[in-house]
């Protein structure tokens, strides 16, 4: 039994990695310029600074933002006792968003008074910090109206996650209006959930945040189960529902704060995700949610080649976002339809 | 160990003692000054009228709910107050409704109710291993051990969330309205499970409706009517046909089960609802609106 199920998670550990490792090669030597991987090793130019310095930074980015995002999606799952929650879906990326451009705005309107003090508001660290304490909020936001007579009723927090998106995204809009239009177009690409070229220093800070909310995660993924039992039933079971609520809600949002201030508004990698690897390694947290990280780094990684192929012949590429919309939204709606016919059987 | 309390006449000190307790939903009161005990190895049954604060008394004992006045002990702990794995590996509640709506095997949720005796992970070991083993035998599940549980019927679940209960070797186990939803058979084997349980030496408080059930299972009956035990006695004792008739609003005939002596009471006529039922009648008492 337990020797079967640590087999299990080395097994689902292994398959993510070699996931990870694949869509991380295949990222790198898929493009528009032809590379050797024997030259880039050789040190020989330019195929080295096109591996090194361009590609692999790229694909670690959309590694690390799928592994927050798949990680966030399925704890968001299990706190809300429902498949179609989402760190998107939810508004948590959007709160994270609005955070991030508030700090934005403000480095760029101090850098107007004093040009250092701007540009170091306009650093990594503070917009980080702005994208969290957006996702915090917005999560403390949607699941306190999601209540309902002190319960919680996963439907109405969806609703609450839906409408405030849409609220987020007029609020952008008119935060655009303040700013000079080639700033607001970088803004604007941005938020669509692009993955660039990140400088080394917020690499590393996202990095950081991320690693460690996804490890309290999978620290807490066994009182997980129980919460996904619903709050009563898990504190007879003998769990500080309040504490251990707390700081899920406080890791998932950090996860998806980190998250958008590397890449943005990417949707759907949190809701796609989950579910597929739910159904191979069942609904285990301890077991579902490592590898559901890792496959969801695997998976940002391909959908972020994608993105930059596609549309090569054009000379153009859309955001990474676009993509994972692009096939999760009619996967959103395609779990809704089936998970709501479904209650319908169960009524008697 | 030392000093070893001289055994008690004729029961130990209860495990579970509610005294005055008083709790509002907002500004609804459920219970009104409640005292209520039970003691290990019994079987009570909590009988009352729809709303009368059965499932908030058990919610109380359980730590659920703080009472607003009034004191809960339970081993000796407030528990509403402590750890809440302190609590659970002392007391174990199966809910009225319990969900799952994850493909859990039967096994994986029966482990669920060791979660409070294991570490963070909850990597369970061989007395854990051994803890599920007997509580899937004693609730006649080992067949069903690798089926997953949203592919169950009703009472095949129930007596998941039951064997859940027993893995979690409480001293004392609530259950709220164990036979609702169930047929006649699995009603039969969920009352035996519970007397079964009580007779290991567990304190089992169970609420239900079924008066004829309740006499002919539990040790012990308390009647809750209007948030204040009405009665409590032995069932004989209890289920009179005038208290019946006070408390549900149902005039009944009485009479004993002709194979088992058990204590019947069936309707004779029409339920009077001019008054609210469970609103305890006596001189002077308050009426609660």
């Amino acid at each position: 039994m337990t020797s079967s199920r640590r087999t299990r998670l080395v097994l689902a550990l292994a398959a993510g990695l070699i996931a990870i490792a694949a869509a991380v090669g295949l990222s790198c030597l898929l493009g528009p310029q032809h590379v050797s991987l024997d030259a880039a090793l050789a040190g020989i130019e330019p195929d080295r600074a096109i591996l090194v310095g361009l590609r692999l930074p790229r694909a670690v980015l959309a590694a690390l933002v799928g592994f927050a995002l798949a990680a966030a999606g399925t704890a968001l799952q299990a706190l809300l006792r429902n498949p179609l929650a989402e760190p998107f879906v939810l508004g948590v990326s959007g709160g994270a968003a609005l955070g991030g451009t508030l700090v934005l705005l403000a480095s760029a309107g101090l850098a107007s008074l004093s040009g250092p003090a701007g540009a170091l508001l306009g650093a990594a660290p503070p917009v980080v910090v702005g994208a969290i304490l957006g996702a915090v909020l917005s999560t403390l936001l949607v699941f306190g109206l999601g209540r309902i007579g002190g319960r919680l009723v996963p439907e109405a927090a969806l609703l609450v996650g839906i409408v405030f998106n849409a609220f987020v995204a007029g609020v952008i809009t008119l935060l655009k209006m303040l700013v000079p239009p080639e700033q607001a177009a970088r803004l604007l690409y941005w938020l669509m959930g692009a993955i660039g070229y990140e400088p080394p220093g917020t690499l590393a800070v996202g990095a950081v945040v991320i690693l460690a909310a996804v490890g309290a995660l999978a620290v807490l993924s066994a009182r997980l189960n129980l919460l996904a039992l619903g709050d009563e039933e898990a504190a007879s079971l003998g769990v500080d529902v309040r504490r251990v609520r707390a700081l899920v809600f406080f890791a998932a949002s950090a996860a998806t704060g980190a998250a958008v201030a590397l890449a943005g508004m990417v949707g759907f990698v949190g809701l796609l995700v989950p579910h597929l690897v739910r159904r191979v390694v069942g609904p285990d947290h301890r077991l579902l949610l490592p590898a559901a990280a890792l496959f969801g780094a695997a998976f940002l990684v391909l959908a972020d080649a994608l993105a930059r192929l596609a549309f090569l012949p054009l000379g153009t590429e859309p955001p990474v976002g676009a993509v994972t919309a692009f096939v999760g939204g009619p996967f959103f709606l395609w779990l809704l339809r089936r998970s709501t016919r479904r209650e319908a059987e169960a009524l008697p | 160990m030392s000093a070893a309390r001289p055994p008690g006449p004729p029961w130990p000190d209860p495990i579970v003692a509610v005294e005055g307790a008083r709790f509002a939903y907002g500004g609804r009161p459920a219970l009104d000054g409640v005292t209520f005990a039970a003691r290990e190895g019994e079987f009570v049954g909590l009988l009352g009228p729809n709303g009368a604060g059965k499932s908030t008394l058990i919610r109380l004992v359980a730590g659920l709910l703080a009472p607003s006045a009034g004191t809960v002990r339970l081993a000796g702990l407030d528990p509403a107050a402590a750890p809440r794995r302190q609590v659970a590996q002392v007391c174990a509640l199966v809910p009225q409704e319990p969900r799952l709506d994850w493909p859990f095997t039967v096994r994986e949720a029966v482990m669920m109710g060791r979660a409070a005796h294991q570490g963070l992970l909850a990597i369970p070991g061989r007395y854990d291993t051994g803890a599920v083993d007997g509580a899937l035998s004693a609730c006649d599940l080992v067949g069903l051990a690798g089926r997953r549980v949203d592919a169950l019927s009703g009472g095949e679940r129930r007596r998941v969330f039951f064997a859940r209960a027993l893995a979690q070797e409480p001293r004392v186990l609530l259950l709220d309205e164990p036979t609702a939803f169930l047929d006649l058979s699995h009603q039969v084997a969920t009352m035996e499970m519970a007397r079964v349980a009580a007779r290991g030496g567990l304190c089992v408080v169970a609420v239900l409706h079924d008066l004829n059930q309740a006499a002919a299972a539990c040790d012990r009956l308390v009647v809750i009517g209007g948030g204040r035990v009405v009665a409590e006695g032995p069932p004989a004792e209890v289920l009179t046909a005038a208290r019946v008739a006070e408390v549900w609003g149902v005039p009944v005939w009485r009479g004993e089960h002709g194979v088992t002596g058990a204590t019947i009471v069936l309707p004779t006529g029409a339920a009077r609802r001019e008054e609210p039922p469970g609103v305890p009648r006596e001189p002077g008492g308050r009426v609660q609106g």
